[in-house]
């Protein structure tokens, strides 16, 4: 995907440094300022004016009153401080990283699994990646929905299979008890992940030659050397960007949670997404919701910008 | 989609750019059509709609305005309000749960019915008490809701059982009716207020209070409860289930009774081969009082800075919109209990089969009366202890004793 789009930009920026060479003149610049004012426009309304409005909140004592007077005073650090010495902040935290790291690496490595599978052409390969790409389709509300009755302890589907088939004695409380619920969310999480993660990664294998892998398996290269001294390094900029989007859509994850477990039982599937929520809309303290909501921002942040260098580093290698 | 670091063609942007600045300078000065009343509720499920609708066009057409009602899931409702309040544009009659009506009532957003012309004479001092915050009357009652335990009549015929009415005989009646599949009882004890609703019953009926949650009548009920889980009497899953969960594994007969309230009727009726009744909730002693909480909407007024003259039209409807004849026809069709003393007598002989909920509501009482607007503090410390106890994660005692501390902490950061 990246590659269309960086092929299809890489001469339009060749063609603005030439025309930087011969010097635009006034017109020309106004015009050019005309060209970005609707997109900047947009990005400010959007998407500058809540983020500056979610930062000042975290600062101001916004509750339901502040609605009808429009009155919120300044706080100063008090509900960063509220918030960051909650024991529920730092479980939510390690609850997002393990849920971010464990989606990830399933998705990713089942994505690839399935990805190398399919780019071998066999009957019915692609109705079968097509039928694949089903979970992506389904709104989270009802994955997570049928997913809570699958993972039902005494009625869900899951228990009886497996008890049926002997594999466990005594039913798994996969949701209802604190020590499972974060793995059975993660699950289901990978399983909602792995189409975008085997599509993404299947057009990068497509990207590949063929005679690129020939030749490697003609050096002698065996399956696994092949694939972790060629193919891989080859399609880095697919990974990253994969990786990269993946963990901005799985750090910030809310509604497959609220869904599958409410952030319970005992907070133990709590991570900042639900913990943000909870703040703000059952306890009506949006100030220190506020404040959930800009650490998550700030995290996204930090990758969106592994991600701007990725795209930009693909690029420069390219020209 | 998100995975596309795509390009909108730039028109797309302008567009919506344009129409975003004509909405922010003309959306606050929006005139109100002088015959058309906008009322709020949370009624996004038919046939509770449509009943709203033709009671709503009744009450317009007798003070001669037009009644648009504007409906939105029952979650999303409060924060809807809140917006709409900041921007200058609530309804004309805002329905909220009367759980919620102290945070509206303390920003001063809402007008004392008694300001308007609505007199409380009539009125029992529960549904005063109900709709009231701080001693000021904001909120009318139409119906209002409790607990009560349901059973499934043929299963308990066959064990050759009675209905329990304490919890010694709670315990043993589950016991008897628990067998293979299916659970002597049914709970739900999710974090969130479905869980905590549930649980107040045994913790209010112990002589518990949320106000001092680590007191042994309170670690006592918790105990009460944990202990069913633990002796397999009702599923561990009730940790997930909301109360329509709960109310499914009765139907689907995993279970032989349930606690649940009476907005569950529509899907029971469904299920005609079911045959249920209901009790009160049962009591630690025989003999002791079912203090269980109360539930239900009240009919708020907001205040109208623009057109003070609505706030009065607005009153006469809401005070159409809550007659005793209408709380009546009301609690038949959708199955709550008329909050008029009157209306409720008439109602036990007209729905015999609910008259349970009728007593339930003589002793209930709401959850705000006592904490007001720092309900979601206690909620939330209850539904964290409920679940931990439930899951094992620590003893009754211990998970009400840091429900405690976490209020007490809570609660002197807020002040």
């Amino acid at each position: 995907m990246t590659m269309m789009v960086n092929r299809t930009s890489a001469p339009a920026v060749r063609e603005r440094s030439q025309g930087v060479g011969a010097g635009p003149g006034r017109r020309g610049r106004l015009a050019q300022w005309l060209f970005v004012a609707p997109a900047v426009l947009y990005m400010l309304v959007f998407f500058g004016y809540p983020l500056v409005r979610n930062v000042v909140m975290s600062f101001q004592d916004y509750t339901p009153a502040t609605y009808f007077t429009g009155e919120a005073p300044f706080t100063g650090l008090e509900n960063w401080w509220a918030v960051l010495t909650d024991e529920l902040f730092a479980s939510s935290l390690w609850h997002t990283l393990l849920f971010t790291v464990g989606s990830l690496v399933g998705q990713f490595t089942i994505g690839m699994a399935l990805a190398l599978f399919f780019s071998r052409r066999f009957p019915l390969s692609g109705v079968m990646r097509s039928l694949l790409l089903l979970p992506w389709l389904i709104p989270m509300v009802v994955a997570g929905t049928v997913w809570r009755r699958v993972l039902d302890q005494e009625t869900g589907v899951v228990n009886e299979a497996l008890q049926g088939l002997g594999v466990v004695s005594s039913a798994i409380p996969w949701l209802s008890s604190p020590d499972h619920a974060l793995i059975s969310v993660i699950l289901v999480n990978i399983w909602i992940g792995i189409p975008f993660n085997m599509v993404i990664l299947y057009g990068g294998l497509q990207e590949i030659p063929r005679e690129v892998r020939e030749a490697a398996l003609l050096d002698g290269a065996g399956p696994f050397r092949a694939f972790f001294g060629v193919i891989l390094p080859m399609m880095k900029p697919v990974v990253t960007v994969v990786l990269v989007l993946g963990f901005m859509s799985t750090v910030k994850i809310l509604d497959l949670i609220l869904a599958l477990t409410n952030g319970g039982p005992a907070h133990a599937t709590e991570t900042l997404g639900t913990y943000t929520y909870q703040l703000s809309f059952l306890q009506l303290d949006f100030g220190q919701g506020a404040v959930v909501g800009n650490v998550l921002i700030l995290i996204s942040m930090v990758f969106a910008v592994i991600y701007l260098r990725a795209n930009r580093d693909g690029l420069e290698e390219r020209r | 989609m998100r995975l596309l670091p795509h390009r909108p063609p730039p028109a797309l942007p302008l567009t919506a750019a344009t129409v975003a600045l004509t909405l922010l300078a003309t959306g606050c000065a929006a005139e109100r059509d002088p015959g058309v009343y906008t009322i709020m509720n949370s009624g996004t499920d038919e046939p509770y709609h449509s009943w709203d609708q033709e009671v709503m066009d009744r009450c317009g057409a007798e003070n001669g305005v037009q009644v648009q009602q504007l409906s939105v899931p029952a979650d999303q409702l409060v924060p809807k309000a809140l917006r709409m309040a900041s921007s200058g544009s609530l309804p004309d009659v805002l329905i909220i749960d009367g759980s919620d009506l102290p945070q509206f009532a303390e920003t001063g957003g809402l007008v004392p019915l008694e300001e308007l012309g609505l007199s409380t004479a009539t009125l029992s001092e529960g549904a005063i008490s109900f709709g009231s915050h701080e001693g000021v009357y904001y909120g009318a009652a139409r119906s209002v809701n409790s607990l009560g335990l349901f059973y499934n009549v043929d299963i308990l015929a066959e064990a050759g059982v009675e209905p329990p009415r304490t919890w010694a005989e709670l315990r043993e009646t589950a016991a008897a009716l628990t067998e293979g599949d299916r659970y002597g009882l049914a709970i739900s004890a999710l974090a969130t207020e479905d869980g905590v609703y549930q649980f107040l019953p045994w913790l209010w009926s112990n002589g518990g209070d949320e106000r001092d949650l680590d007191a042994p009548e309170a670690v006592e009920a918790l105990e009460f409860v944990t202990s069913l889980l633990d002796d397999g009497l009702a599923s561990r899953s009730a940790v997930n289930w909301t109360q329509a969960d709960v109310n499914d594994q009765f139907i689907a007969g995993n279970a032989a009774m349930m606690v649940n309230g009476p907005w569950q009727m529509p899907v029971l009726r469904e299920h005609p081969d079911l045959e249920w009744a209901v009790v009160e909730i049962p009591v630690p002693e025989a003999g002791a009082t079912p203090v269980a909480p109360i539930g239900g909407e009240t009919y708020t007024i907001p205040r109208n800075s623009e057109n003070p003259e609505r706030e009065e039209l607005a009153a006469r409807l809401v005070a159409c919109l809550t007659t005793p004849e209408a709380q009546l026809d009301w609690s038949t069709k959708g199955s709550n209990v008329p909050v008029d003393a009157e209306a409720a007598e008439r109602y036990r002989e007209e729905v015999p089969q609910l008259a349970a909920f009728v007593d339930q509501v003589q002793t209930a009482r709401s959850r705000t009366q006592n904490v007001g607007t720092d309900w979601n503090v206690y909620s939330q410390a209850i539904g964290t202890a409920l679940q931990a106890a439930l899951t094992g994660e620590a003893s009754p005692a211990d998970a009400l004793a840091r429900a405690q501390a976490q209020v007490e902490s809570e609660l002197r950061s807020r002040s």
